[in-house]
């Protein structure tokens, strides 16, 4: 090659790469495998680097904490309102004035002081053995606790966040003395002890060791993917009440802005590009999930199940409640 | 300190002279790695500041109760089947011959490379209400009430199955190095095969057995995964509850505190047992003296053998491979070799430091045998009992206040930009790693050492030979075989290890264990078991190489 191409060859890739890509970190509460196809894309679109760590939420708002000032994480994502509450709380995430996210994400499913917002929706909702049970027998969350239900019952841990929001937000609606009394009428009806994740429970009401159970809609929809001939139905609770109780218990996995986040203004527009239309479908069908935009469609499989009431009451409350409820659960005997 | 000087006659200061006293380089070395491991303790406890009645209460009234229970009856269940196991196997393999025995001797190791919570996933895939065995069985017979293995039962023969090798291991240096002499012994007094085995060999080799126990309890207390999976509650998932369920620091730390004081009781008691060590090498067992079984007994030996090794090992590593085989197609990718790398690289260098410190510890204990010292290297190794999660903050909060500070002053005096000093590097995770394995590093180590007798070590010097001399030419090749031990341990702990390594690594540093993490989260088992099966494949080649080495340094 001649010197001068050479030179201008050189001149032409200098100029070509950027000195230094930007880069937005994120801690994740919610699984590689579902986040990585979404950071890829946002990385295809805008050429932004996304670097990540993933952990239990717990952890990683312990290390967030200690980290202090100097953290590089610019975004938080995690799995569960009562998580994201519990970070604003610590005062680890910092309001932020978004008219895109105010318009995409509905207001219960976001915090009224603008610290975090919801990504994605899921409901926890009741799944039964269709050959032992019709649609007519269930009617509400509260119901399961009815003796009928003796021995029929199978219920996830109450270790487990996604219960811990259910009570919570139940506390919300009924009362703690209700709430409490309900639970304690699930823990009498249960069949088996309590299983470590949703998707054992739902395998054991197909394999006829209990009815019916709770899960968040997307082990389900995994579940029937893996194998469509289960007998497994879902039903959609409190859809006729009138009261505060009215609708299918949702929550969201979200995000918010670090409050000592060095890229604030690339973090936002993550989560602002999360909320847009080609992220809602990529993010919610990797896990078969609900939008939280209400504009966009759910993955057909999704929305095979039917449409559903869902609770309006601000999940930030599933935080809020967090520690009562877990007392309730002790105090009850849910293991 | 003036006590520490052993030699020198108690010097009383004159008027106005101040005597220093004569600090070792040792104690001081032993005290700061014992410092070490007491900084997560003390980080933990720090929160007891704030006293929040309200949470202590209501877990004492509805939680405690129950854990107590739970943890008296695991350690229990776990301790005497640990024992029962690792002594029955390690006194056939090293002192009797029957068919299998060499391939035994290695194989009843294996299961040290499947980590407990892979077990218990397995277990209950397979023996659980919706499993193979029991559907099959429903299919043929009829609705029928089967043991539950999702219970205490079923906790209890896990735990026992993933932890008797440490047992196992110990248990069969020890009688294959005293368990002739301590026979012959018997038997020229009259006693007979089976009383020489009660009530001189077994008692001879307690203090090594007590030493391979503490190991498998202290980690029985410390595991979450296990007990995550079997919804089991013990000290440790209370601890998680109050820390993150109920946003209780202090209350976490305040159970925290009780089970440091378990432990540390239980460190008492071996202790005095420990002092009843006999030390020196009492002669090598010759192959010769092997007792050779009736065919009876050979084939129940062979059988009984057989039974542990299937059901700890060959069992679930085939329907691991069974699971994997389903998912390899769309999970395996070329990441896979960076997570494999990632994994082989940590416990290689954790090893390499557990198994420095742990000798540089058992060596001050030999320079300066005082009792704070002693003191000191037990307190070193309580690390092993605790709670992964508890430790990796415990040791992150003071990291990054270092960190925060070392930032601070490096942007006021030298403008540094960054935001990271530590915390971006390996430095926290090998730190939390050595913390938290100096046990499983300084056992083995130690109890080798020990072996050693002075005698040894005036003739060497006797001969000429300097300190360092003395180290390298002398006690290094002695004590091979303990170090080896000591580094497979240690390897294989840290490659399954998981809340440590989720919290502390960089960015980019995915491990296998922390796939499985990612994949049992979510309830997906099936595609747990490809990290899974490549974390036991990569366990397997340190063990392989230990038995291998220590059988031609044995007879």
């Amino acid at each position: 090659m001649k010197p001068t191409q050479l030179l201008a060859a050189f001149a032409l890739c200098a100029t070509a790469l950027p000195v230094l890509a930007e880069e937005v970190v994120v801690y994740s509460a919610r699984n590689e495998q579902l986040i990585k196809p979404l950071f890829d894309a946002y990385t295809r679109d805008t050429g932004v680097q996304i670097k990540f760590i993933t952990d239990k939420e717990g952890p990683l708002m312990a290390r967030l904490k200690a980290e202090g000032r100097n953290t590089p994480a610019d975004v938080l994502l995690t799995v569960d309102a009562g998580n994201l509450w519990q970070a604003s709380e610590e005062e680890l995430l910092r309001p932020i004035q978004s008219k895109i996210l105010t318009a995409n994400v509905p207001a219960h499913l976001r915090d009224p002081g603008n610290e975090w917002f919801g990504l994605s929706v899921r409901a926890r909702t009741l799944i039964y053995n269709t050959s032992k049970v019709k649609p007519a027998d269930l009617s509400t969350y509260e119901d399961l606790a009815n003796p009928k239900w003796k021995g029929r019952l199978c219920l996830r841990t109450s270790k487990k966040v996604y219960n811990q929001s259910l009570v919570a937000m139940m506390i919300t609606e009924y009362g703690e003395d209700k709430t409490e009394d309900m639970v304690r009428g699930w823990v009498s009806n249960l069949a088996t002890s309590p299983f470590p994740d949703d998707t054992k429970a739902m395998e054991a009401v197909a394999a006829g060791q209990c009815d019916v159970t709770l899960v968040n809609t997307y082990y389900y929809g995994r579940l029937m993917e893996k194998n469509p001939n289960l007998p497994l139905g879902i039903f959609w609770p409190n859809q006729n009440l009138k009261n505060k109780a009215a609708g299918v218990h949702v929550n969201i996995s979200g995000a918010g802005v670090t409050r000592n986040a060095k890229n604030p203004a690339g973090a936002q527009k993550l989560i602002e590009w999360l909320s847009s239309d080609k992220a809602q479908n990529l993010f919610a069908d990797a896990n078969l999930e609900y939008p939280v935009n209400p504009k966009i469609a759910p993955d057909k499989t999704v929305a095979a199940w039917g449409g559903f009431k869902q609770n309006l009451i601000n999940v930030k409350e599933a935080g809020s409640l967090q520690v009562q409820a877990v007392k309730l659960m002790d105090r009850a005997g849910y293991k | 300190m003036l006590s520490d000087n052993l030699d020198a006659p108690l010097k009383t200061p004159s008027a106005g002279v101040f005597v220093w006293p004569r600090f070792s380089g040792w104690m001081l070395l032993a005290l700061l790695i014992a410092a070490l491991v007491l900084v997560p303790v003390a980080v933990t406890f720090s929160s007891f500041s704030h006293t929040e009645g309200d949470t202590l209460a209501h877990l004492t009234e509805f939680v405690l109760p129950g854990l107590i229970v739970n943890t008296l009856w695991l350690v229990l269940g776990v301790g005497i089947a640990v024992s029962v196991l690792g002594v029955s196997l390690a006194w056939l393999v090293a002192m009797c011959e029957f068919p299998g025995r060499r391939l035994f001797d290695w194989a009843l190791l294996l299961p040290l490379a499947l980590p407990a919570y892979v077990t218990a996933f397995v277990a209950i895939g397979l023996l659980d209400f919706t499993g193979p065995l029991q559907t099959a069985l429903r299919e043929a017979f009829g609705p029928m009430q089967l043991p539950e293995i999702r219970s205490r039962g079923g906790v209890i023969l896990v735990m026992s199955l993933a932890l008797y090798p440490y047992v196992y291991l110990i248990a069969k240096n020890a009688f294959s190095t005293q368990g002739a002499i301590a026979l012959e012994a018997a038997q020229s007094l009259g006693l007979s095969r089976t009383q020489g085995f009660f009530r001189v060999a077994l008692p001879m080799a307690r203090p090594w057995i007590a030493a391979g126990l503490m190991l498998a309890l202290m980690e029985t207390l410390a595991d979450f995964g296990t007990m995550a999976i079997f919804n089991y509650d013990t000290f440790t998932t209370a601890i998680y509850k109050a820390w993150y369920s109920l946003f209780s620091l202090p209350a976490a730390a305040q159970l925290a505190s009780i089970l440091i004081l378990f432990v540390l009781v239980a460190v008492v008691f071996e202790q005095r047992s420990r002092a009843k060590m006999r030390y020196g090498a009492v002669g090598r067992s010759a192959a010769s003296r092997r007792i050779k079984l009736s065919p009876t007994m050979a084939a129940l030996a062979l059988l009984y053998a057989s039974t542990v090794l299937a059901i700890a090992f060959i069992i679930p590593v085939t329907q691991l491979a069974l699971w994997a085989r389903d998912v390899m197609a769309d999970d395996l990718d070329s990441r896979y070799w960076a997570f494999a790398w990632h994994s082989l690289l940590l416990a290689g260098m954790g090893a390499l430091i557990v198994v420095g410190v742990s000798l540089l510890l058992a060596y001050a204990g030999r320079q300066r045998p005082t009792k704070t010292m002693m003191w000191a290297q037990r307190l070193a190794t309580i690390g092993y009992a605790f709670p992964g999660a508890v430790l990796a903050v415990g040791l992150f909060i003071p990291v990054a206040w270092l960190d925060n500070w070392l930032i601070d002053t490096g942007r006021d005096w030298f403008g540094f930009e960054g935001h990271e000093v530590l915390k971006g590097t390996l430095l926290v995770m090998l730190l939390a790693y050595l913390v938290r394995f100096l046990a499983v590093g300084f056992g083995p180590i130690e109890s080798g050492l020990h072996r050693i007798t002075r005698n040894v070590d005036e003739a060497a010097r006797n001969l000429g030979t300097g300190a360092a001399g003395l180290l390298t030419r002398v006690h290094l090749p002695m004590l091979r075989a303990s170090l080896l031990t000591a580094a497979v341990f240690a390897f294989v702990d840290i490659m399954k290890e998981m809340p440590i390594t989720l919290m502390t690594r960089p960015f980019g540093w995915d491990t296998l264990a922390v796939r499985v993490f990612e994949m049992t989260s979510e309830g997906e088992w099936e595609r747990a078991a490809l990290p899974s099966l490549a974390i036991v494949i990569a366990g397997i080649i340190p063990i392989i190489l230990l038995t291998w080495r220590g059988a031609h340094s044995h007879g």
